[in-house]
């Protein structure tokens, strides 16, 4: 499908044109997200890209009132917390991220097992633009 | 695993010391490193001569970031006159100290070395919250990072899954504070040796002196449960739940098991070691666990031939409250989801069956990081020698402790099983 080397760099650029990919093993089909160079399971190195839906549910999270630098920046502080989660994507692997669309102030309106859908957010531009993989409830 | 684990020889503990841990302004890595030297000294009964040391062994993780000089195992060597014998520097995030213990035993046990001091340091209150957030953070994985995660939104992010899965809440979070600070309050080197109820109690004082509203908590739940006094860090984890940014070193000399008597009549014997790595939060297998560390435990119980429940006492990695219920469950103390039960239940007090953290643990002691692995030592030494004053644990015929410590988001565990015999 791409070729691209199976890394970080490939990964991040896929999330900047709003694809959530992942790599699959050809030799014992079980992909990685982010991907993986080598396969852990069967130590394969044949890869191939995967696109995920983007659909999944909350299984764990955090609403973090004391966050690093970048978040600051943003306007989030001790009475505008955000919230990190991990996200049980469809397809079965888990993914780190940011989750829009709830109340870091109010963790208890947070459910664990709440449906998500993908979101990219996309911060600066050019050479500098970063796209954070994000989630919101469907 | 191929074969069973083996040691060459035997290795023996025979003296452990450490600095007061704390927010020093005037005192830097190598004067901290100095009294845990001479604290360590002071605890070997026969009397060592340091020029017998034949290696140094060094746990430190932030120097690099936070002093801008990473060179500490010569620094070190200088400081307590061992040049030009070898100082090897070792990084494992907050386990540098048990890797600097480990590879110590190894050394021993190997024949190669008969007499060998390992020990952590680290200088950490000189910074500001946000470099030390960001220091740590070096620490954790790049996705975890990117996807906002701190330190404690980490920890915080398995206990919202442990909490779903197991029926746990923050109140269950609280007996692990309030316990750690009622054992601290005991131990005159602990950063925060004060008792909750002593904290509430003061401020109380404090406010009625000034003229201020009086706070009207009634016990130490409802002080916890205050977010003026308790303020959310990274939710679930509140302020109460973290361990402080500390500064603190401590020692502990090693040498060969068939030795140890011209040191001491009552060496501790090193009969389990174990060490595991883990992957980052969205590749766990299990979000309430950590492979790391039940990795390490099934190397440190397979080497000594011990099961879990001879364990007597442990000091557990709890730099937040929440990792100290789940390795109470990694280590095999009690089954996956009974870790919260058992601290309820008072199990893990100073006078209960399964005495955890006596030393007041990572939260109230404090966690100056490459120090802890050590740390944690010093105080199974005092507990298994009946030198533990206050604060020993009432259990007769204490014979096997244990320390558990992790780096990172749970990328480096390790285990040790001390013995007196």
């Amino acid at each position: 499908m791409e070729e691209r080397p199976f890394n970080d760099i490939s990964y991040e650029r896929f999330l900047s044109e709003e694809k959530l990919m992942g790599s699959r093993c050809q030799k014992c089909g079980v992909f990685f997200v982010p991907p993986r160079v080598i396969c852990i399971k069967c130590y394969g190195t044949e890869m191939e890209w995967v696109e995920m839906k983007g659909k999944g549910k909350l299984a764990a999270f955090t609403c973090i009132a004391i966050g690093p630098p970048l978040m600051i920046k943003e306007g989030y502080d001790r009475k505008h917390p955000y919230v990190s989660g991990v996200v049980e994507l469809e397809e079965g692997v888990r993914v780190v991220a940011r989750i829009e669309g709830v109340d870091g102030s109010k963790p208890e309106t947070i459910k664990i097992g709440t449906p998500l859908q993908v979101e990219f957010l996309h911060r600066g531009e050019e050479k500098n633009l970063t796209t954070f993989l994000t989630f919101r409830p469907s | 695993m191929r074969g069973r684990r083996k040691l060459g020889r035997g290795v023996a503990v025979v003296g452990a010391g450490m600095s007061k841990f704390g927010m020093f302004r005037d005192k830097d890595s190598k004067y901290l490193f100095a009294e845990a030297f001479n604290e360590m000294l002071s605890t070997v009964d026969k009397g060592i001569d340091p020029k017998d040391i034949d290696a140094l062994y060094l746990g430190n993780f932030t120097n690099d970031f936070f002093i801008h000089q990473g060179h500490w195992g010569p620094i070190i060597s200088d400081l307590i006159g061992l040049t030009p014998k070898p100082a090897t520097r070792t990084e494992g995030a907050c386990a540098a100290g048990a890797l600097a213990f480990r590879e110590g035993v190894f050394a021993i046990a190997s024949g190669f070395y008969d007499v060998v001091l390992v020990s952590g340091v680290e200088e950490m209150s000189k910074r500001n919250t946000e470099e030390v957030t960001q220091g740590l953070a070096m620490a954790a994985s790049p996705y975890e990072v990117k996807a906002g995660f701190t330190f404690p939104g980490v920890f915080g992010a398995m206990a919202t899954a442990y909490f779903a899965k197991y029926g746990a809440n923050r109140e269950h979070l609280m007996n692990v504070t309030i316990k750690s600070h009622n054992n601290a309050r005991l131990n005159p080197k602990a950063q925060f040796n004060v008792s909750i109820r002593d904290i509430m109690n003061q401020r109380i004082e404090r406010a009625k002196n000034r003229g201020e509203p009086v706070p009207a908590w009634r016990d130490e739940r409802e002080f916890l449960r205050d977010s003026r006094a308790n303020p959310v860090v990274a939710w679930p984890m509140h302020l109460y739940d973290c361990c402080p940014i500390s500064d603190g070193a401590s020692c502990v000399l090693l040498v060969a098991e068939e030795i140890a008597k011209d040191f001491t009549d009552n060496p501790l014997y090193v009969v389990g070691i174990g060490q595991g790595s883990g992957k980052g939060l969205h590749a766990k297998e299990d979000l309430t666990h950590f492979e790391a560390t039940r990795y390490a435990a099934q190397e440190a119980y397979e080497l000594s031939g011990l099961k879990p429940e001879d364990v007597q006492i442990a000091e557990v990695h709890d730099c937040f409250s929440i990792a100290e219920i789940i390795h109470l469950e990694d280590l095999g103390f009690f089954k996956p989801g009974e870790g919260y039960k058992a601290v309820e239940e008072g199990l893990t007090r100073l006078d209960g069956s399964k005495p955890i953290n006596t030393s007041g643990g990572l939260k109230c002691k404090g966690h100056p990081v490459g120090a802890t692995g050590t740390g944690q030592l010093v105080e199974i030494w005092k507990q298994l020698r009946g030198e533990a004053g206050e604060r020993q644990v009432p259990i007769k015929d204490l014979r096997i402790g244990a320390a558990q410590s992790l780096g990172g988001t749970g990328g480096t565990c390790t285990l040790t099983i001390l013995e007196r015999r």
